[in-house]
């Protein structure tokens, strides 16, 4: 697709922004923020999901065993959603935006729907694309909440810093992933 | 500061990967089918630049190790990794770039993002009753890394410099990326 920078340019955009997260802050994570933004929903609703206290070195702690995980880490970062981590979440999305504004590729109305290889295999109608897609989308987030992380977090900057969790994660997705894609949309 | 950095590496990262192509489930879907590893020649191309560059530059100090943060490993890294595999080939989205793709206006993107924070919640609602289970039963001791060059997490080959081997598997890397196929 025009505007798409070759692997070798692309790589090299996308191995410096690996290099300089984790240079000036930390490595790059996508996939915990879903959960914190789930959490800022909820705190919406409930008054009681997350509660300052003074005994925990955040200061927050939640009836939730995954959102007081770590020290109520979770916890705290939804009571504070202007925090490093889902403010960079966010800066993604005006990141790609610029891109696509500034030459970057761009989708055709079609493509935008469902990209050509769905349409080619399942046909046009673009609903069938959503509800397949949403589920997906639980599956993936859920995988990526059990593994700890994500393509982002696990793969790319776990190997980043030759941790075995990356080379395993990459591993399950991989097997996964390879063989699943062949079967749904097959090499055609 | 802190927000300042998360704004401008936030844009930079997600910049990078409307650019590389991949916002566009296309390009993951035939990657993942192996008809077109552009995007395999990247990510390749991208791991072991920036692990050359970080070794490199953590040894003579520019780039602070204490700056690491390396994920445990357990055996739910391996399941939810395929978990997360299947769901990827079916979409050709992972989480970041199902963000980024809302930015080029895919609507299938933003059903994708509402799975996700649907997935997320189930996750975190099932936690407690599965945290005590093999699932997250330690691999290798959990925080390792195989390079030593950290004085938080515990290397596996610590026999070997760690700038060394860090350097050798990024060269590798960049040597899968050049010598790989773009299409087969």
């Amino acid at each position: 697709m025009s505007g798409q920078l070759n692997w070798f340019k692309g790589g090299l955009l996308l191995g410096a922004a690996f290099l300089f997260a984790v240079a000036l802050v930390k490595p790059i994570g996508v996939s915990t923020q879903f959960v914190i933004a789930d959490g800022i929903i909820w705190n919406l609703f409930s008054d009681t999901i997350v509660q300052e206290n003074p005994e925990r070195k955040t200061g927050y702690s939640s009836p939730n065993a995954y959102l007081d995980k770590s020290d109520g880490k979770y916890a705290k970062n939804i009571a504070n959603p202007i925090n490093y981590s889902f403010i960079f979440v966010l800066a993604m999305i005006a990141g790609a935006f610029l891109s696509s504004k500034l030459g970057g590729p761009t989708p055709s109305a079609q493509d935008r729907q469902a990209p050509q290889v769905w349409r080619q295999r399942f046909g046009e109608n673009p609903f069938a694309r959503y509800i397949i897609v949403f589920f997906a989308g639980i599956l993936v987030l859920f995988g990526a909440r059990l593994a700890g992380g994500c393509t982002s977090g696990h793969m790319m900057s776990g190997m980043m810093q030759t941790s075995l969790s990356g080379y395993l994660f990459a591993l399950g997705a991989f097997a996964a992933a390879i063989p699943a894609a062949i079967l749904i949309y097959k090499r055609k | 500061m802190d927000t300042l950095l998360a704004i401008i590496l936030g844009i930079f990262f997600g910049f990078a990967l409307q650019r590389v192509g991949a916002n566009n489930p296309q390009n993951i879907i035939n990657m993942l089918r192996l008809k077109d590893l552009h995007l395999m020649k990247a990510i390749f191309f991208a791991i072991g630049i920036s692990s050359t560059l970080l070794f490199l530059l953590m040894a003579v100090g520019i780039i602070d190790s204490g700056h690491l943060s390396v994920k445990s490993s357990y055996f739910g890294v391996i399941l939810g990794g395929a978990l997360l595999g299947l769901g990827f080939a079916i979409a050709g989205y992972c989480p970041g770039t199902s963000l980024t793709a809302l930015a080029d206006g895919r609507k299938d993107a933003l059903f994708f993002v509402g799975g996700g924070l649907v997935g997320a919640l189930v996750y975190t609602l099932v936690y407690g009753t599965i945290e005590e289970t093999w699932l997250f039963d330690k691999i290798a001791g959990g925080k390792v890394m195989l390079a030593t060059g950290s004085e938080k997490f515990e290397p596996l080959l610590p026999m070997i410099p760690g700038t060394l081997l860090a350097v050798a598997i990024g060269i590798v890397f960049m040597l899968i990326a050049w010598k790989l196929p773009e299409k087969i």
